[in-house]
């Protein structure tokens, strides 16, 4: 299918623009009446049921960390016990922030991709986010012996870069899925799109034409291949390259709890135990997100299947849904970078 | 073509619309729900404060003692050079005491005083050091309240609001009135204690409009000081 015209795709990035500054506005009047010096959403949970029983399980594997790494100095058999707690630790954790949930399940969604991708992705992310944080600690505390000053000043560096390429990596996804959104949107109602290009000439002409497209569209719709993906949404060559581009988006912040576990380890003349028990932890984690990744995809696929009886109503459904699953990544993304979400904090202090 | 004309259809096509709706709420559920878990503490701190008023019974600061657990302090010192292989003396130490104070800004010291309902600001904070024992750091600091005042009822919340830091009072001698008028008493609600956190919660909420039912709130340290 053609690539939708550049003024759809800006249309379509317009809207996610409009909407990111009407949230940015309202978030500045909630945080206008907030009593504390600088301003730093929190998330507001109950601590109660489900959630509580994770933080507490979640503080408690975490503090059994540092004495088990202690005990593993002189008694060998700890460190199964360290790894044990580390895996247990990781699963429960990346229910938190920071490990790309979000980021990888609405990247699957904006995507045709399979359930089996998604674990991919979840693994393989996972996976380098505990790299990275060897790689911090092993160059800075061990090779170099920085101070946490400098390790932390890093790990800003890092944190930034990783919410501006979620960012990036949201605004490309706008980019294909908003164009084919609109498409849909005027294969669908052709006459608004036009009341709505009446302002100026130069787009009416435009939209003129695209209706026109609209009804080739509609009408390949109808003779075979109906409501199935567009070719170039789906998981080509390209899409690998693609899918390489959510793990470094994701992978590249380390989780600060990694850190602090090697810094601890390394002091205490075991590194390898530290190392070990971060890679664990990223398995954990990895378990856990890509349970949420195959939800994910599981519940696109029910919508999916309840719009496919639809006339172009039900490829409209979905384009809307790939949309919007699009222009949450960039959310997310400018979210993190300019600080109204928060994220798991890193150890500056 | 539109296939929907009868009645009949148009039920179909809201039930239809309808599981959508499900699926969608699910998925947005999913993403946003996950986040609810949100932050969970990385670091703990036992605190040890004491009130500091002056002669004619107005409120000059607040001097903590935190200490930090044993994996954030060996994070802490890493990098820092010492004379003695395990041993940090004050002045080695002091580096890293003003890199902690001037951290601490951002969080406004994690200390937040109401004095009748009107909340005080403090001041950057003064005498601050380090100590190293037992392979814990404690970082020693006096905010000054920004003007001093008299309060029938202070109350000072010690917490982070984001959960990052678990902050604890400590066991013995939590909170010391120094130099309080004659017949203040103070009194203190630990965050463990379940129902005071949820009295806590409501409170707050209210005090402040709502907005703020945040998180770390319910794992507060309420220390609330009546004079007479």
């Amino acid at each position: 299918m053609r690539a939708p015209p550049l003024a759809r795709r800006l249309a379509a990035c317009a809207v996610l623009i409009a909407l990111f500054v009407v949230l940015d506005s309202a978030v500045h009047v909630a945080l206008a009446q907030t009593p504390f010096g600088r301003p730093r959403p929190a998330p507001e949970p109950q601590v109660g049921g489900f959630v509580g029983w994770l933080l507490a399980k979640q503080s408690e594997f975490y503090r059994e960390m540092s004495a088990t790494i202690r005990a593993a100095k002189s008694d060998g058999s700890a460190v199964w016990t360290l790894l044990a707690i580390s895996f247990a630790y990781g699963i429960f954790h990346a229910a938190g922030p920071g490990h790309g949930k979000a980021v990888i399940s609405s990247y699957l969604v904006a995507n045709q991709e399979t359930a089996w991708r998604g674990i991919v992705l979840s693994f393989a992310s996972a996976l380098m986010q505990a790299l990275v944080a060897v790689v911090i600690v092993a160059v800075g505390a061990w090779l170099l012996n920085v101070t946490a000053k400098t390790m932390c000043g890093a790990e800003k560096t890092i944190e930034i870069a990783s919410y501006a390429l979620i960012a990036l990596f949201g605004a490309r996804l706008v980019w294909t899925k908003g164009g084919a959104f609109v498409s849909a949107l005027q294969a669908e109602r052709p006459q608004p799109a036009m009341a709505a290009a009446h302002h100026h000439h130069e787009h009416s002409h435009r939209h003129g034409h695209d209706h026109h497209h609209g009804h080739d569209h509609g009408h390949d719709d109808h003779s075979g291949h109906s409501h199935g993906p567009m070719p170039e949404e789906l998981a080509g060559p390209g899409g690998w390259r693609r899918g390489l581009a959510a793990i470094l988006t994701v992978g590249i912040r380390p989780c600060s709890g990694a850190i602090l576990v090697l810094v601890f380890s390394l002091a205490q003349g075991l590194f390898w135990a530290g190392i070990a028990a971060t890679f664990v932890m990223g398995l954990g984690t990895a378990i856990t997100v890509a349970t949420i990744a195959v939800v994910a995809v599981f519940a696109k696929d029910v919508a999916r299947r309840l719009s496919e009886g639809r006339d172009r109503g039900g490829a409209l459904v979905m384009h809307g849904i790939e949309f919007g699953a699009a222009g949450l990544v960039l959310l997310f993304g400018a979210g993190l970078l300019f600080g109204y979400i928060a994220a798991e904090r890193i150890n500056c202090l | 073509m539109r296939c929907c004309a009868g009645a009949g259809c148009w039920t179909s096509r809201k039930r239809l619309e309808v599981s959508i709706f499900r699926s969608l709420a699910l998925l947005l559920a999913l993403l946003c729900g996950a986040t609810a878990a949100e932050a969970h503490p990385h670091v703990w701190i036992t605190s040890a404060s004491e009130l500091i008023y002056a002669p004619d019974g107005t409120l000059t600061g607040v001097r903590h003692a935190w200490t930090f657990d044993d994996m954030f302090s060996t994070y802490a010192l890493q990098g820092i050079e010492t004379k003695q292989k395990g041993v940090y003396t004050r002045e080695e130490l002091a580096g890293l005491a003003q890199t902690n104070a001037e951290s601490l800004k951002e969080f406004a010291y994690f200390t937040f005083a109401k004095a009748d309902g009107k909340r005080e600001k403090f001041d950057d904070p003064i005498d601050y050091f380090l100590d190293y024992s037992n392979g814990k750091l404690t970082l020693h600091f006096t905010l000054p309240v920004k003007t001093p005042f008299k309060a029938k009822q202070l109350v000072i919340d010690v917490f982070d609001r984001s959960f990052f830091i678990d902050f604890q009072m400590a066991a013995n001698d939590p909170v010391k009135l120094v130099g309080a008028p004659e017949g203040c008493k103070m009194q203190l609600q630990r965050p463990n204690d379940g129902s005071a956190s949820a009295q806590t919660l409501n409170e707050q909420t209210f005090a402040a409009g709502g907005a703020n039912a945040n998180f770390g709130m319910m794992f507060a340290n309420k220390i609330t000081v009546d004079c007479p």
